[in-house]
């Protein structure tokens, strides 16, 4: 008890010192996590993604359509339980900055294989009768003030001229790492339009997807998959969702370990920072520490001082930035919009916040420690601050 | 106005070493950071830019903002080349050459994982008409065969790309028989085969794009009226540096605002860690300004000095930053450019502009950090600062 009350005595000795350093610990630790969940943002796609669901596409890249008879055989296939498609739309809403992920799928056999979208059944039964009927994600609703029965234009740049759909549907995620900025509509309506400008061509699928029994079985399904397309036009690459997701983020992995780095460079400045505060805290007290010694204290204490105290400065501030990122990520995802549709700050970044905290306090302290504890008491007591 | 000498600024950082080096330390973290953001952002700019020729021209199916979206049918491209203005080779044949453009997944090396690479259907012309390109290992593809050429950035950042090797794709081997270095710019980031073997393999009968040369430069938007006011046509051209600098615009912006916000956030630690110092370097000094201010300094020198203080300590941690950001040129990354949805290598590119920038940056955190403190020191007054020593 003598100690803690000295220590907070020390810390708060030098007001303004203490509150300058702690406000740049805040700023850092909220930084730093805001940091980690940006990264965690990019991998929200393939956590949420269900084991049981696996994706058919074109073994070329995603961009090679795969031919629509193919649906039959693979209902077939042992081990198949759902089938569905979707074709990415990649159209414009406006202005190219206002991105969101347009999928026509084939909505009847769709909506079974997504069950953590939650939509009431009215407005699904409204959604599968309308051709032109589109179901969106609250959130992406949200954000562009969407209302059940407007009409949304849709510039489109891979099918060229405006499409306009109706709004009949929106679904909420069953839980917060559920993506709510997705915009489905009828692939139907995409398929006979393209029928009617280029008859005579067929129309093909951008990737089934395809819910297993048994989430065990993925791998056996997938080569099976493979397999039985092997050698033909269109060959398929099987794989889970997850890994399909996982293969978007990989894209952008040299951005996402930059931004790590950079997360840790924080943590490093901040600790100079708080090494630099350390530093002339003790040799302003080389005085003091010279008497507590020469009162017969040991070297230990000395060193326990500062540890201590650089260590309730890191901790109070590292608090204070955990305290702040919370408000922070929330503010972050309403400017971001449905750029990270997915925006939690997860447990293990808050647990990685404070470590952070301690490993700073606990590093900025160890050479003033160091020195103070190897001071020569005469040389100590002559030492004007 | 008498001032105060600048060595006394600069013996008082060095009279408190370990402080201004720890200061200076954070200071140059922030700018590094800063420093090869820039950097990052000025390589894929620069990269693309040098992707277009200024005479070349570039047409897309209207609408369509990358090279993959887009689709030129044989009869459309068939009415391009009938367009008056197009340049001609030695041999009279017209340099205009149709593309089909598609992606391939290819494990990147390394890592494994697959990555998109654009492959380009071309031919002589193609090559002509890009004049940057030049194949440095082995030979160009033979028109008509499965071979293909790939750039030098693909040989060496993805898996059996190497010359020799051979892909297999759309159900055939393609042999690699040479390798091009397109001069640090977008192609060396693609696969180059023959155009109509790519078409007939990848089964399409549309292709991506058209470039055509021009005669004059000056002729493009008669040609550009041309092609777009044509009814059976319903296409878009651009000169090719354009649509290139295009391409690469919302990866760099992307880079460009995340790196600025985050130095900029960054650099509330190390301002914070300027003030902490320049307030120690006054607190310990109120004996010393008192004695400057009674032999007749006035506060303004007082206050210039300790701001000539801070913005020193500033300049040295901002030019260690830019150094040591600078050392990032010899570097060459890749990611995926959000708009081709294919793999772009670049280099982190230094200029002076980047430097000059930088240092300003630096020099801006030494004036936040020092003003208050200085500010302080200026405001003492002489008789209760001499009596404090």
């Amino acid at each position: 008890m003598f100690l803690l009350n000295l220590l907070l005595k020390n810390a708060f000795r030098h007001r303004l010192r203490t509150a300058l350093t702690m406000f740049g610990l805040v700023v850092a630790i909220a930084a730093f996590g805001l940091l980690r969940t940006i990264v965690d943002a990019w991998y929200a796609g393939a956590d949420a993604s269900s084991s049981t669901r696996l994706i058919v596409r074109n073994a070329i890249s995603l961009t090679f359509p795969v031919p629509q008879t193919y649906a039959q055989r693979i209902r077939g296939i042992e081990g198949v339980k759902g089938l569905s498609w979707s074709n990415w739309f990649g159209g414009v809403y406006v202005t190219e900055r206002n991105f969101f992920p347009q999928f026509a799928v084939d909505v009847a056999t769709y909506l079974p294989l997504y069950p953590e979208f939650i939509v009431s059944d009215k407005q699904r039964r409204d959604f599968i009768v309308d051709r032109q009927g589109v179901m969106v994600g609250r959130s992406l609703a949200d954000k562009f003030g969407w209302k059940i029965g407007d009409s949304i234009p849709i510039r489109g740049t891979i099918y060229p001229g405006t499409w306009t759909f109706t709004l009949r549907a929106i679904y909420d995620g069953i839980d917060a790492r559920t993506d709510e900025g997705q915009f489905l509509f009828h692939w139907q309506l995409l398929a006979e339009t393209f029928k009617q400008r280029y008859p005579g061509r067929a129309f093909d699928v951008g990737v089934y997807v395809v819910s297993i029994k048994d989430p065990t079985e993925a791998a056996t399904v997938s080569r099976r998959i493979d397999e039985s397309f092997a050698n033909s036009l269109a060959e398929t690459l099987t794989e889970t969702e997850q890994a399909f997701q996982l293969s978007f983020v990989a894209m952008v992995e040299t951005i996402l370990v930059a931004v790590q780095a950079v997360s840790y460079i924080i943590v490093l400045i901040i600790m100079i920072v708080l090494a630099n505060t350390m530093a002339m805290t003790a040799r302003e007290r080389i005085a003091e520490y010279a008497t507590l010694e020469a009162l017969g204290f040991g070297p230990g204490f000395v060193a326990r001082l500062i540890f201590g105290e650089s260590l309730l400065i890191a901790l109070l501030g590292g608090i204070g930035g955990l305290a702040v990122t919370l408000p922070l990520a929330g503010a972050f995802r309403q400017a971001a919009g449905t750029l990270f549709p997915v925006f939690v700050v997860s447990p293990l970044t808050q647990t990685l916040q404070i470590a952070a905290a301690l490993v700073v306090g606990l590093v900025a302290a160890a050479w003033p420690a160091w020195r103070m504890s190897r001071l020569d008491i005469v040389a100590g007591l002559r030492h004007v601050a | 106005m008498r001032m105060l000498p600048m060595a006394y600024v600069a013996r008082n950082l060095w009279a408190r070493r370990v402080t201004t080096a720890l200061t200076a330390l954070g200071m140059a973290l922030v700018v590094y950071v800063y420093t090869t953001v820039s950097m990052m952002t000025a390589g894929i700019r620069s990269t693309m830019v040098a992707t277009g020729q200024v005479d070349n021209v570039l047409v897309l199916r209207k609408g369509a903002g990358a090279e993959i979206n887009s689709g030129i049918a044989r009869g459309q491209a068939a009415v391009i080349e009938t367009l008056p203005g197009i340049a001609t080779d030695a041999q009279g044949h017209l340099l205009l050459s149709k593309e089909p453009v598609v992606l391939n997944s290819l494990p990147k090396r390394g890592s494994g994982k697959p990555s998109n690479v654009s492959m380009r259907g071309t031919s002589a012309i193609g090559l002509a008409l890009r004049p940057q390109v030049r194949i440095v290992e082995g030979r160009m593809f033979r028109s008509g065969s499965s071979e293909v050429v790939v750039g030098k950035s693909i040989a060496s950042g993805f898996q059996g790309a190497e010359l020799g090797r051979s892909l297999r794709f759309a159900g055939r081997e393609w042999l690699i028989v040479g390798v091009f270095d397109a001069n640090r710019s977008g192609f060396d980031s693609e696969i180059w085969g023959d155009a109509d073997q790519m078409m007939q393999a990848f089964r399409r009968n549309a292709y991506s794009t058209v470039v055509f040369r021009l005669n004059e430069v000056g002729d493009f938007e008669r040609i550009r009226a041309a092609l777009e006011d044509d009814p059976r046509l319903s296409l878009q051209a651009r000169p090719e540096v354009r649509f290139y600098a295009e391409q690469s615009e919302a990866l760099a912006t992307f880079i460009s605002i995340l790196g600025t916000t985050l130095s900029v956030i960054f650099s509330i630690g190390a301002v914070v860690g300027a003030m902490i110092t320049m307030f120690g370097s006054v607190a310990a000094r109120v004996g010393e300004i008192g004695t400057l201010r009674a032999l007749g300094f006035r506060r303004s020198a007082v206050l210039i000095a300790f701001m000539g203080e801070s913005l020193l300590l500033s300049a040295f941690g901002g030019a260690v930053g830019v150094a040591a950001a600078s050392g990032m040129q010899f570097i060459a990354i890749s990611t995926t450019n959000f708009q081709t949805f294919a793999e772009l290598a670049f280099r982190f590119v230094f200029s002076p502009g980047i430097a000059v920038n930088a240092m300003l940056f630096a020099l801006a955190m030494g004036l936040v950090g020092g003003v208050i403190p200085a500010w302080r020191a200026a405001r003492l007054s002489i008789v209760d600062s001499l009596r404090a020593a």
